[in-house]
């Protein structure tokens, strides 16, 4: 059943009725291996992926590495717990390379998240610098291009020239 | 002035265009058309066989092919159809590159066919069979196959079109646009109906990549004692994603290619260099992406198929290709209407099956060759558009 998650991937809003036709399973079938994924935490939820550019409304992202110093006994899990718990926190990652922890941020302002980073995470006794870069344009995220209008057919009817 | 029509070959002026094209006139004018008309793959070629490509014209290999094409594509070739279906042929003798399927079909038929010939042509079928035999002088015979047989030519079909002046029998299987596949037992029962005739055979494979189900693609050369009277007409089109390549390839025996490779040298000379180096890739390492794609297609065209039924616009299990060619009689519209009053009021693009031949009347063809969001949102406006023409009818 690896394509239905393949499938889910990429769509989430498929009826349980078109993945069995297109899987050539039961809807029963599908039905149980979907709550069995979801037990099981392999999928952990669903969302839309949304161009917040297009909507009326505030939003900011930002990425922010940290730098952390590691505890003895819990190395990065204890850090990355507390950042996690926030409510702002959109992503933690750790990563290899000049830093410990990247995180993802949304807020209403650029403000905002400056506000936050300054008094929530930089405040936090195992950081040990932050770096905060603001997101000006997504262009593609989670696999879906942005700006519907560059997601083009190239294809031509033969001949209608 | 110079009258043209005086000049021009009153043969080809009789050429039918093709009856797409009033739907794309349309659809071109149109914001927000979702089509389903289109007959290519939406995939792009897979990025290995492009660099491919690339990497011909960064080493400056921008020179002319042999005539028959580059001896290590003729090899992948035909190693990749002996991988696949089982027949062997013989790399410089019997296998002719060709600027798409399309010319290879073309040499074939001007190979073949003499003033009077009789050419039998299932249809509904691709486009250019009958223009093609006609220009060599051929007679075209119509061979139109049912939707009960599933779109497929039966023996007692062909046998009562068999004539002492029939030359060739055109086998357009995987069909476009019905989606028809000739199973080895269909196959078998053609090759019992020939045996005994001098009829030759242009097995059009160009879709055999594509082949659902639990079997997979049979080559008519592989039927036995067939081999010796079919030429097989392939491509990296359909199979790789490479429409915009044009690359395709011609098997068969040697005396045929011979003469194949002599029109072949005076109109094109040779297929593009930098192609045929990308289609080396396909052939030697390219099966994967072939059964990727396959795997995609076959999820698509099993939401669209359950889709359509559930409209009451009835489809046969298509088995091949991309296509679907449901039946739209019971909207009591013809299929120019059809096509027509779809476009106009859901701004869906689909194509009369008329297109294909005569016999195509009551059906449309449906490419699946796109996503499934695409596919998806069609299938709800043409479910709009069964309700509104339902009302129409009560």
């Amino acid at each position: 059943m690896d394509r239905l998650l393949t499938l889910l991937n990429e769509n989430a809003r498929l009826t349980t009725e078109q993945l069995a036709v297109m899987l050539n399973e039961t809807e029963e079938n599908v039905n149980n291996a979907i709550m069995k994924y979801e037990r099981e935490g392999v999928i952990r939820g669903y969302k839309a992926i949304i161009n917040w550019e297009k909507v009326d409304c505030n939003n900011a992202i930002a990425i922010i590495e940290l730098r952390v110093s590691p505890k003895r006994e819990r190395g990065f899990d204890e850090i990355a717990n507390k950042i996690m718990s926030l409510p702002e926190v959109d992503s933690v990652y750790l990563v290899s390379g000049g830093y410990d922890l990247a995180v993802i941020i949304h807020g209403s302002t650029m403000q905002e998240i400056a506000m936050f980073v300054m008094r929530r995470l930089s405040t936090l006794d195992s950081v040990l610098s932050t770096t905060t870069h603001f997101i000006l344009t997504r262009y593609k995220a989670d696999g879906i291009i942005m700006n519907a209008a560059e997601e083009t057919d190239g294809r031509r009817d033969l001949s209608c020239d | 002035m110079i009258d043209y029509s005086q000049r021009l070959n009153p043969e080809v002026q009789a050429l039918q265009p093709s009856g797409i094209r009033k739907f794309f006139d349309i659809a071109n004018e149109m914001e927000d058309v979702i089509s389903l008309s289109i007959g290519e793959p939406d995939f792009v070629t897979p990025w290995h066989i492009r660099q491919a490509g690339i990497r011909s014209l960064e080493d400056g290999k921008t020179w002319y092919s042999p005539n028959r094409g580059f001896i290590e594509l003729r090899e992948g070739i035909c190693k990749w159809f002996m991988r696949h279906y089982h027949v062997h042929y013989e790399p410089k003798t019997e296998c002719l590159v060709t600027v798409g399927g399309s010319e290879a079909i073309d040499g074939c038929i001007r190979c073949m066919v003499q003033p009077g010939d009789e050419v039998l042509i299932p249809q509904p079928s691709f486009v250019c069979y009958q223009p093609l035999t006609e220009m060599a002088g051929g007679v075209p015979v119509i061979i139109e196959t049912k939707a009960e047989h599933g779109f497929r030519l039966t023996p007692e079909e062909l046998k009562a079109a068999i004539t002492p002046k029939t030359k060739l029998l055109i086998l357009p299987y995987p069909n476009n646009p019905t989606g028809a596949v000739m199973r080895r037992e269909h196959l078998e029962a053609i090759a019992n109906v020939l045996h005994g005739t001098d009829v030759m055979v242009l097995s059009d494979e160009i879709y055999s990549e594509l082949t659902y189900g639990d079997t997979r693609h049979v080559t008519f050369s592989e039927i036995p004692e067939m081999r010796e009277r079919t030429i097989v007409i392939n491509g990296f089109s359909k199979a790789f994603a490479m429409t915009g390549w044009r690359l395709g390839f011609a098997l068969g025996p040697a005396p045929i290619i011979k003469q194949m490779t002599k029109l072949h040298q005076y109109a094109i000379m040779s297929a593009p260099t930098m192609s045929q180096l990308a289609a080396v890739e396909a052939m030697n390492n390219g099966d994967g992406d072939s059964a990727y794609m396959r795997e995609q297609y076959d999820m698509r065209r099993r939401l669209i198929v359950d889709g359509f039924n559930a409209l009451g616009l009835t489809c046969f299990e298509p088995e091949g290709a991309f296509y679907i060619f449901p039946c739209i009689r019971s909207t009591g519209l013809s299929s120019d209407d059809f096509c027509e009053k779809l476009i106009q009021e859901e701004h869906v693009a689909v194509v009369p099956g008329t297109a294909f031949g005569k016999c195509g009347e009551g059906f449309v063809r449906v490419s699946y060759s796109y996503s499934i969001k695409h596919i998806t949102e069609a299938l709800s406006r043409i479910g709009h558009f069964m309700q509104s023409h339902h009302a129409d009818t009560l």
